[in-house]
């Protein structure tokens, strides 16, 4: 078997383990479903009062309310499966089309972040395993420390506070400065200046979570026996942290990075309703206000495939780092 | 006991988290006789700044913020220690009957906590909360739903690893009941990580606890830190100490408790014991 088709078939047997979660998490949303105040037709409707009769009677009819809840079940996943995810009376629109409005910023902010915070936590967790116990690493291990227990929705707004406020430097809030009209480069810059802040902020907890990782990979992989080598052979610390060292401790870092994707969707809920970012985040908490339940399942369903996609992609990465992962 | 207390006063930063949470635990029990009567209700013109006639000033409806403060760790302290509670409660059987049993029912509790570590847990936490209409009792039962699997995974570990050891198997062999040998025997053995990972847990409760109510899914009767903060934050510009304040809160108390977590695994670790 080639390395291509041994990847291929690695790839192939993650996506067949991912459809028992799908399905999981639609018997979830149907339970939810059923668990709102109001019958299953009022919740799907968003608010019963702005729908019409007509639609009522049908969403009934096509969920069968009327019978068991076995076959409400499979009506349901039916036609969640053929991506009917129901129609937002407050926004006047199918809920599929709303949430794919809204994945891509969403996915930018996510993709800026893991790069982010992948990054720093690696390059701070070095330095600070490179020399411990220096007052470096106990710098860095405070900085952690901190932003690992500082709410993310307060961290946002200081930040306002001090760059868009006091230093006016970066924007509060959206995406761009949609009445500026940029285009091509222009527009790209302006969005990466309204990135900055909701980046930073929701860096800063993930970042927090690998410098600790990072710092202890660093240490426990300086007692192995090829460090040891390494050194006998003459190589510079340098060297051997960047070439021999890093590549190992990295390992973890990655593993846990996967692992986050759905919890970094949580985080961005919260990010993106501070800096009123045009994501699913601020959808999520649009619809909660509007009490718009099936809007809010439709989000949750999506964005768990989301994160099912997103870890599969990290478990391939994966085996790219360490090809000795042949699983 | 006494050796314990001097492992754990070995760790300065443990110490220093203990101080902290108790400096925290005390308000929150002296908050009624200090600041007695509803901390929603109006005591001054909005506004007020702090170190004033109100130590942390007023708020938009001149609610004390000080008052606040105070009753918002009970809020936070009470959701945090409940929902830990029931989380290591169903955990601790949820795993320690999968790492015991193993088989069938290992394996279905398996893929139930990988699913719960792949599903958006924040976003699943918020439908819960919103579903069942916003109260302490639904808050605990949402982070509670969250966590559990985090436990239960580590104790199906520690139990596993304790199955096969000789005094698990004289047990056995001597006749002991399944509960006996698990109760008396394999569990006491496990508190250690368990403790560690409660006190963490904890932590990560108040963090959800206070997004949750930033978000407008507070219990509407309670006051708390998060919904200080989101009641505070269109004044951003105008009344800074509105937000800053109850955020030191949150981060004051939740550092100290995963330095008091720290603490404790540095002293319960039997691999660390010098």
């Amino acid at each position: 078997m080639t390395e291509g088709t041994g990847r291929g078939g690695f790839a192939l047997r993650r996506l067949l383990q991912a459809v028992p979660v799908i399905f999981a998490i639609l018997v979830l949303n149907f339970l939810l479903l059923h668990l709102a105040p109001g019958d299953a037709a009022q919740v799907l409707a968003g608010e019963a009062a702005s729908a019409t009769p007509e639609y009522m009677a049908e969403l009934r009819a096509r969920f069968g309310l009327d019978r068991p809840l076995a076959i409400q079940l499979l009506l349901y996943v039916k036609s969640i499966l053929s991506l009917d995810l129901g129609f937002s009376f407050r926004h006047n629109l199918p809920v599929l089309q709303l949430i794919l409005g809204r994945l891509g910023p969403t996915l930018l902010l996510m993709v800026t972040t893991l790069v982010a915070s992948v990054v720093t936590g690696i390059v701070l967790g070095l330095l600070a395993a490179a020399r411990a116990g220096s007052w470096r690493d106990t710098l860095i291990s405070i900085l952690a420390l901190v932003s690992y227990a500082t709410p993310l929705f307060w961290v946002g707004l200081m930040l306002i506070v001090v760059f868009s406020l006091k230093l006016d430097w970066l924007p509060t809030s959206g995406m761009e400065t949609v009445a500026a009209f940029y285009t091509g480069w222009a527009r790209a810059a302006d969005i990466a200046r309204h990135l900055v802040l909701p980046a930073i902020t929701l860096s800063l907890f993930y970042m927090a979570l690998y410098v600790r990782l990072m710092r202890a990979a660093v240490l426990e992989q300086a007692d192995m026996d090829y460090v040891t080598t390494a050194r006998a052979k003459g190589l510079t610390e340098a060297r051997i942290t960047l070439s021999h060292v890093l590549r190992n401790a990295v390992l973890p870092v990655v593993t846990m990075a996967g692992v986050q994707a759905g919890s970094l969707l949580g985080g961005s809920i919260v990010v993106e309703s501070v800096f009123a970012w045009p994501g699913l985040g601020l959808l999520a908490y649009q619809s909660l206000f509007a009490r718009d339940f099936n809007l809010l399942l439709g989000i949750f369903f999506l964005s768990a495939c989301l994160v099912v996609a997103i870890n599969l992609v990290v478990d391939l990465v994966y085996t790219l780092l360490d090809p000795r992962i042949r699983v | 006991m006494r050796r314990f207390a001097r492992r754990f006063a070995r760790s300065r930063s443990g110490v220093l988290g203990a101080v902290i949470l108790a400096a925290v635990v005390a308000i929150a029990a002296v908050a009624p006789a200090l600041y007695p009567g509803s901390p929603f209700r109006r005591v001054d013109r909005p506004f007020s700044p702090p170190f004033g006639p109100h130590l942390f000033g007023t708020d938009v409806l001149g609610r004390d913020v000080a008052a606040g403060i105070a009753h918002g760790a009970r809020t936070s302290l009470t959701i945090g220690v409940l929902a830990t509670a029931a989380a290591v409660l169903v955990g601790t059987l949820m795993g320690g009957l999968a790492g015991y049993c193993g088989g069938r029912i290992d394996d279905l509790l398996m893929r139930t906590t990988e699913f719960f570590q792949t599903i958006p847990t924040f976003l699943f936490s918020i439908l819960l909360v919103a579903i069942l209409a916003p109260s302490v009792w639904s808050i605990v039962f949402a982070i509670a739903v969250v966590n559990w699997p985090t436990v239960a995974r580590l104790v199906r570990g520690e139990f596993l690893a304790m199955r096969g050891r000789e005094f698990v198997q004289a047990g056995v062999c001597l006749g002991m009941t399944d509960a006996r040998v698990i109760f008396r025997h394999i569990l006491p053995n496990c508190l250690s990580p368990i403790i560690v990972t409660g006190s963490l847990i904890v932590a990560t409760a108040i963090l959800i606890e206070s997004a949750l109510s930033f978000l407008g899914l507070g219990d509407p009767n309670v006051m708390s830190w998060g919904f200080m903060i989101g009641a505070g934050r269109t004044f951003l510009r105008s009344a800074w100490w509105l937000c800053t304040i109850p955020g030191v809160a949150i981060l004051l108390t939740v550092l100290a408790i995963n330095l008091v977590g720290e603490g404790l695994n540095d002293a319960l670790n039997p691999r660390l014991r010098r």
